[in-house]
């Protein structure tokens, strides 16, 4: 076994970043790609659907859902902190919220596809619309759904008493995570209800 | 101590049964195993992917043949291009750079072991799933067929209508899964560079196969998520009734032409890459000099990754699109020419004065060299929208991309083959059988592919399962067989040679080579927890130092 045997400048400090946040910057990019094809295609076929309903008939901007995603950014962000500083109890409470604020959103997404199959007629198959919007935004529904998995059974750790502050950069990166979902959010909701309304 | 409370291990425990082996090897999360299972796993498809190629060249032997039925020529060409391409390169080259990556910049595994595991298994499994539509396209009915779409799936022929049964849902579930598992394996390989690097080991440190790997890791990111994107439409499309690709419905034929070809041509630079770093690597060990250029490499690589996401729809050109988008893409097409010419001069320049050693890896390089050159010449040949009007769907078309994934990635691959097989091995291969199988595939290679650029010239169009005779395409089309038939020589040669020599062959060694970088500084084969003492380097070339203690490379970088 011969190793190198040269040794380094004692001056050189050898750090490097962290393989986690690396990896989920690294999926976040695919996920982008992803979802970026899916924009396009929606912006794409954007008035060219050749029967109703059309999104400015049907679409209104869900704006209290939105503020409720948004803002759970703000309070991952703040539960990863807590974390940080060692306050597991109050890092469980913004990780709560967190996962209500989700949940919220969620509903509200279920709720508007629930009025627009049952009142509106319109489901994926009625016309290019219904294909690119339930694609769209059941493709970060989906996104969501994992992210809140993935929250929860940290939220169930949490009260079993097994997340401490060791566990703070695996947190860091989970957070990310949502961070990513959040911000393409913005995204779909510009496409979907301002742009293509 | 009494003898008998010694308990000696028996000779069961001492090797282990079959089951407890294939278990190990099923279980395993070694990055150095589960690079070997996808290099085995790729081998096996090359040889299907081969007889499926083999089939339609016997087929086209003379106008007129009847050994297939249209049918069949349809489902081996499309299955044909979907393997090599993603059963078949893209897996050896993970194989490669799982196997070699850790080893290279001094880490005892991946960043992500259970990842790396898990990547495996779903591009394995999602070759299954391609064949499985060979029983199972037709569903309870029994007797299935394989997709017969082509590799690029264009709609409307992917349509419920045009494709009745399961076969196109094979396809996209197989490319579906093994995209999965490709991500995956970027992403680990984007972790591992970036996160796992050895003590001095800096960026500008990397040996360069760490870097064109990386930045083929860059790519299968951006281009493979895509695709991704476009089989969920085309699953939407087919299973829930979307409308995506349905011309009926408003939806468009062309979107998905662009999604695929936005995959697909920055697809063609994440199986060449790898390729330009196993060149990177053997060029300048039996060149016995340092690579030249190594910055100037480095930057044309990230170059070659940024141009190569601009460039897809000079696939498109015979579709009809505006004259600015033909105008840009022929530009950024040709541009993508000028930082691939510079490593072609780089490597030239490292042979440049060097002290050549004819050994079967760097003959196989050579050989790259030149044919490389050529594939890149026709490529830009083609680049020129007039002119790619002309020979569009051509079998002149089918010659260039050849040429490139033949005789560019496939001859860097083989040199690599040979060059760490004594590494994974511990055994050195046959030399007089490796240069039988390079001249075999050598003089194969050349009467396929040269002679295939002349009947696309006279103007036969591919994917024709048959052809009328007195159109001059005939002789060609026996020479271009005839080839075929010295190339399954070769790649019988080859394989024999790996068996051969694995079971027989003399003892490696730890360095056979005098190589440079840290992967032959461990035992051959290398122990699960590679290095020892975790290494420390000051220069590109850390072997060199250690070799060299009074000229040391770190004293001049």
């Amino acid at each position: 076994m011969c190793a190198t045997s040269t040794t380094l400048p004692p001056e050189l400090e050898w750090k490097l970043p962290a393989r986690g946040q690396v990896g989920m910057f690294a999926l976040i990019g695919a996920e982008s790609a992803i979802f970026t094809i899916f924009v396009v295609a929606y912006l794409f076929y954007i008035g060219k659907s050749l029967s109703g309903p059309m999104p400015s008939e049907v679409l209104s901007p869900p704006i209290l859902y939105t503020i409720c995603l948004l803002s759970s950014s703000l309070t991952i962000h703040l539960a990863a902190k807590s974390l940080r500083g060692g306050k597991v109890r109050s890092f469980g409470a913004w990780w709560l919220l967190t996962i209500i604020l989700g949940a919220i959103f969620l509903y509200g997404t279920a709720s508007e596809w629930h009025r627009l199959i049952y009142k509106d007629g319109l489901t994926i198959t009625t016309n290019l619309f219904g294909t690119t919007y339930y694609s769209l935004v059941g493709l970060h529904g989906f996104h969501v759904i994992v992210g809140l998995l993935a929250l929860s059974s940290v939220m169930a750790f949490t009260t079993f008493g097994a997340v401490k502050q060791e566990q703070a950069e695996r947190i860091d990166v989970l957070s990310l995570y949502w961070h990513f979902v959040d911000a393409v959010w913005v995204v779909v909701f510009t496409v979907v209800y301002l742009i293509g309304r | 101590m009494s003898t008998e409370s010694v308990a000696w291990p028996n000779r069961a425990a001492a090797s282990p049964s079959f089951v407890d082996h294939l278990h190990e090897w099923v279980t395993t999360v070694d990055h150095k195993r589960l690079g070997i299972l996808y290099i085995v796993y790729a081998l096996i498809f090359l040889v299907i992917g081969g007889i499926e190629a083999t089939v339609m060249r016997i087929q086209l032997i003379r106008p007129h043949n009847d050994f297939v039925s249209p049918q069949v020529f349809n489902r081996m060409f499309t299955m044909h291009g979907t393997t090599m391409i993603f059963f078949v390169v893209m897996p050896v080259l993970f194989g490669f750079a799982n196997y070699l990556i850790p080893l290279m910049i001094g880490a005892r595994d991946m960043a992500f072991p259970r990842l790396n595991a898990f990547s495996f298994w779903m591009t394995a499994f999602g070759g299954l799933l391609l064949y499985f539509s060979l029983v199972g396209a037709n569903g309870l009915y029994g007797a299935g067929n394989a997709p017969d779409v082509g590799w690029f799936a264009y709609a409307p022929l992917t349509s419920q209508t045009f494709s009745v049964g399961h076969s196109t849902d094979f396809w996209t579930l197989a490319l579906l899964v093994s995209g999965f598992g490709s991500i995956g394996t970027a992403i680990n390989i984007i972790a591992t560079v970036l996160c796992m690097r050895c003590p001095g080991m800096t960026l500008a440190k990397m040996p360069l196969f760490a870097w064109l790997n990386l930045i083929m890791a860059g790519l299968v990111i951006l281009a493979v998520s895509p695709l991704t994107a476009a089989q969920i439409m085309l699953m939407v499309d087919r299973y829930l009734g979307g409308h995506f690709f349905d011309t009926q419905a408003g939806g468009s034929a062309v979107v998905w032409m662009h999604f695929f070809w936005v995959f697909g041509h920055p697809e063609v630079y994440v199986l060449v890459l790898p390729a330009f770093a196993f060149a990177s690597e053997i060029i300048p060990v039996f060149s016995r000099k340092p690579i030249f250029g190594y910055p100037v490499m480095v930057g044309a690589t990230i170059a070659i990754g940024f141009i190569s996401m601009s460039v897809w729809a000079h696939h498109m050109f015979t579709v009809g699109m505006s004259s600015a988008a033909n105008t840009f893409f022929v530009i950024s097409t040709m541009a993508i020419a000028v930082p691939t010419g510079i490593k072609i001069f780089n490597w030239l320049a490292t042979m440049w004065g060097g002290k050549i050693e004819f050994k079967t890896p760097m003959l196989f390089c050579i050989a790259f060299l030149f044919q490389f050159l050529i594939a890149g010449l026709t490529g830009v040949m083609q680049a020129a929208a007039p002119f790619d009007w002309q020979l569009g769907s051509s079998y002149f078309v089918v010659a260039h991309f050849h040429y490139v994934i033949v005789g560019g990635i496939l001859f860097c691959l083989f040199g690599a083959f040979y060059y760490w097989f004594p590494k994974m091995s511990g055994k050195i291969y046959s030399e007089p059988l490796g240069k039988l199988h390079f001249w075999l595939f050598i003089i194969g290679f050349h009467l396929t592919f040269d002679f295939m650029h002349i009947p696309g010239l006279l103007g036969m169009p591919r994917r024709i399962y048959t052809y009328e005779p007195g159109r001059g395409w005939d002789t060609w089309n026996l020479v271009v067989t005839i080839g075929v038939f010295f190339q399954a020589a070769g790649i019988l040669v080859f394989l024999g040679n790996l068996i051969w020599s694995y079971f027989g062959g003399e003892p490696a060694g730890n360095d056979p080579w005098d190589a440079w970088t840290l992967e032959w500084s461990t035992n051959s084969p290398p122990p699960v927890y590679n290095f020892y003492t975790i290494p420390s380097v000051r220069s590109r070339r850390p072997l060199w130092d250690l070799k060299h203690p009074d000229d040391p490379d770190w004293k001049y970088e």
